[in-house]
């Protein structure tokens, strides 16, 4: 396969994922606010801090409002990790590597921008429907099952797993960390109502509330950061995440799991097999906080590697091994 | 929705011997629209025009906001052409290509045609388009033009005309294979039952001519489409072409040179690649050879090329022949090396670098259409009885200026279509671009781009000038079985 075309089949799918993530963190606010004590209700710069663009917002936007985040965070063609932006990225990588995907899985990219095109002409950050951000991510979801079936599972393939399930992984980090945050200080929330609230809503951002009630039943702050960090089952856990793209990362180069041969494959494995045998107790007792900084600086290392053994574009050919 | 209004206003017109009187071909099509309602077919038109949107099948329009995408306007009544009419188009375009083929093989070697005082010398080397680069070069099995996508247009005699030969990268085959499919889905009842000719094998037939001209040795070449990239006008073009054929799109920075080798960069090394089919002219193919300047280039890749390492498609250096001012020739190129008269004539052309056709140019320039010889597209053009005085006077210093540069022809009353406008059937003036695949012969594709002039009275058929397309179905045989049932064949 073409450098540049796994790099953009990589980017693409890194794109959609993350629209749709974006989608999820607005959703779940929305519907949180309805539930919150009035003067408790204005919780939007959590979403801003959450995709890491809070320094950007703040050099255009005068105040975290529920108006200013929605639009900067969905239709802002400035900011770069919008909804909108998301998708026009997508699109512009998936239409370089359209002949590579299948024609279904280019249509159902080109559907999504041009539904969210339209969203942006027709819509007014007071009045993004709900299921607007419902859309999103039935579109992202369709857009995944298409390419399940309809493209070989081979290297095109497993690139797109690699920059979704990289992306899954961050967003998951980073949710967590912000909300973490912004739940723990409120020491008044403990034990009420509004306490399961909004841990609840935390799950629910990452459509994990149903499958966390199966296995633990009740919400416990430290079971919850476990089920979102550890679970081996849940598809959007972190251990989740980076099991399955170390896989695909060996489907790629063929090497088998418990070696290395490049520098993505050396990264990425020391990064799942400290995750796989960390106890959440050790976890939380070094800092839960810490602990998904230094998670997400390891994922920007991992990228990076990925970009360096697979995408660099050399222009004379590497010595022979 | 009727056709009981619609005029021919004396043109000659491609569904109708006379207004209310469709021609026999396009009868049962003619009678099928006519059932219809008028929210039916309008929401057929609707429903075509959404797919195109959705399956993103646009062009970037030049000198607009930076990379504005349109879809390229299709009208959903298709162009009938019988067999009868079809079968002199092929077996024109076919001793054409062979023709013209021979006329640039001889150019970059002996150049017998002109010692033979049949073309000036001046002609040829005062072309931009011949290049000295590729004096002596034997392109595999002597074939130069794999792919040919020649304009014709009928006049109102009703006689096919050749407008251009187009011997580089012409592109359109893919909104051919597009518009099919789109008009299958459109009226497949009366499709079957007029035995409309297929063309859904050109991106295996395409293959089979690339795989040719692989050497010898190689026996399962790599074949590669070389694009300039996304913002290329007929990008969609290439990736599809790529797609169906099931092979890599390459831009330049994908490909290198390593010991007079083309190799392509992938994830697991460098690959060798056998067989481009390059979307990319000659100016910018190799920076080290022709235009320095060229950001699309592969450095390097004449001189592969050279020794036979890789095969280009088309062939560098056939834009000599389909020089505007060369076209001229073409008849007397036929005759030369073929002994045979043309099948398909040419326009009248006035070649302004000869005073005695420059005098009379210049003297008619409002009835003539000038046109420069290194332009396309419909850029570079006066339609003179469309043209104000001061744009006349504008060429008419022009082609004092470089008189090479120009050539001039009667305007042609191009034939028309009926096309959708505005809820009601009006005629629009149309072309016929047909393609044509040179492997082991020349292989003519029983169909086309009809393309359309959308604006009334416009012959400007571009699609960077406001043209639009539609279907052309090349029927089988001219008896179009009225009594054929449309069949249920029963699904096994």
């Amino acid at each position: 396969m073409l450098s540049r075309v796994a790099d953009s089949i990589y980017w693409m799918n890194r794109y959609i994922e993350r629209a749709e993530n974006v989608a999820r963190f607005i959703h779940v606010n929305i519907n949180l606010m309805l539930d919150l004590p009035i003067d408790q209700a204005n919780q939007w710069l959590p979403l801003v801090i959450t995709t890491g663009d809070r320094a950007a917002f703040e050099s255009r936007y005068s105040e975290a409002t529920q108006e200013n985040v929605i639009h900067f965070l969905t239709f802002d063609e400035l900011n770069p990790n919008s909804i909108v932006s998301c998708l026009t990225a997508a699109r512009e990588n998936a239409r370089t590597v359209r002949e590579v995907i299948s024609s279904e899985a280019w249509e159902q990219v080109n559907r999504f921008y041009l539904m969210v095109k339209a969203a942006a002409r027709q819509t007014t950050p007071e009045h993004v429907p709900d299921v607007f951000y419902t859309s999103v991510k039935m579109a992202s979801h369709l857009y995944v099952g298409i390419s399940d079936n309809t493209m070989n599972h081979g290297e095109g393939w497993h690139f797109a797993q690699l920059g979704r399930l990289l992306e899954r992984a961050d967003k998951t980090a980073r949710i967590l960390d912000v909300k973490y945050f912004m739940l723990l200080p409120s020491v008044n929330y403990v034990g009420s109502p509004y306490d399961a609230i909004l841990w609840s809503a935390l799950l629910k951002s990452a459509s994990a509330f149903e499958m966390y009630r199966k296995r633990h039943h009740h919400i416990d702050p430290t079971r919850v950061a476990e089920f979102l960090i550890l679970d081996r089952h849940f598809p959007r856990s972190i251990n989740y995440c980076l099991g399955h793209a170390e896989q695909s990362l060996r489907q790629i180069t063929g090497t088998p799991i418990g070696s290395f041969n490049n520098l993505a494959e050396r990264r990425l494995g020391r990064l799942r097999s400290d995750l796989e045998y960390a106890p959440i107790e050790d976890i939380i007792a070094k800092g839960l906080h810490e602990f998904l900084d230094g998670l997400e600086s390891q994922l920007n290392i991992v990228g990076q590697a990925i970009y360096s053994t697979f995408f660099a574009m050399r222009s004379t050919p590497l010595p022979a091994i | 929705m009727s056709f009981n209004d619609y005029q021919t206003e004396g043109f000659y017109d491609e569904l109708f011997e006379s207004p209310g009187t469709p021609r026999g071909c396009a009868a049962p099509l003619v009678n099928r629209i006519n059932s219809l309602s008028y929210d039916d077919l309008l929401r057929r038109q609707q429903s075509a025009e959404s797919s195109l949107m959705n399956m993103g099948i646009t062009f970037t329009v030049y000198g607009q906001e930076a990379g504005t995408e349109r879809i390229f306007p299709f009208d959903i009544i298709p162009r009938v052409v019988p067999a009868a009419d079809w079968q002199p188009i092929s077996a024109g375009l076919a001793q054409r290509i062979t023709a013209l083929n021979l006329f640039i093989d001889d150019l970059y070697h002996d150049q017998k045609i002109i010692n033979d005082g049949v073309i000036p010398a001046d002609m040829i080397h005062s072309a931009v388009t011949f290049r000295p680069e590729c004096v002596g070069l034997n392109p595999p099995r002597g074939i130069w033009i794999h792919i040919t996508g020649s304009d014709l247009v009928r006049d109102t005699d009703g006689a096919f005309y050749v407008l251009e030969d187009n011997l580089r990268c012409p592109s359109g085959v893919s909104y051919v294979l597009e518009n099919r499919e789109l008009l299958k889905r459109t009226y497949p009842d009366i499709f079957q039952r007029m035995h409309v000719r297929p063309v859904y094998d050109y991106p295996h037939r395409l293959l089979e001519t690339l795989s040719r001209l692989a050497p010898d040795h190689v026996s399962k070449p790599t074949v590669v489409v070389l694009t300039p990239g996304p913002y290329n006008s007929a990008y969609f073009e290439h990736a599809y072409l790529a797609q169906q054929m099931g092979v890599e799109l390459v831009e330049n920075r994908d490909l290198v040179v390593i010991d007079d080798y083309v190799m392509m960069r992938t994830t697991s090394g460098f690959q060798r690649v056998d067989v481009i089919y390059r979307r990319i002219d000659d100016d910018f193919i190799d920076p080290l050879v022709f235009r320095p300047d060229s950001m699309l280039g592969v450095p390097g890749i004449m001189q592969c090329y050279r020794k036979g390492n890789v095969a280009l498609a088309n062939a560098p250096g056939t834009g000599i022949a389909d020089d505007k001012a060369v076209y001229a020739y073409v008849p007397r190129i036929i005759k030369y090396y073929l002994d045979e008269d043309p099948i398909i004539h040419n326009v009248p052309t006035f070649i302004c670098a000869e005073k005695k056709d420059r005098d009379h140019v210049l003297a008619n320039l409002d009835k003539l259409v000038v046109k420069a010889v290194d332009l396309s597209g419909g850029y570079g053009m006066l339609i003179g009885p469309h043209s104000t005085q001061q744009e006349r006077d504008e060429f008419a210093a022009a082609i004092q200026a470089e008189p090479r540069k120009y050539i001039a022809q009667p305007t042609l009353s191009l034939s028309r279509a009926p096309c959708i406008v505005d809820g009601t059937f009006e005629g629009r003036h149309v072309d016929l671009r047909p393609f044509a695949l040179y492997g082991e012969k020349v292989d003519v594709v029983p169909g086309g781009l009809t393309r359309v002039a959308l604006r009334k009275g416009s012959l400007v058929v571009n699609s960077s000038q406001g043209g639009g397309s539609k279907d052309t179905w090349v029927l089988a045989d001219d008896n179009p079985d009225a009594t054929l049932p449309v069949t249920e064949v029963a699904h096994a």
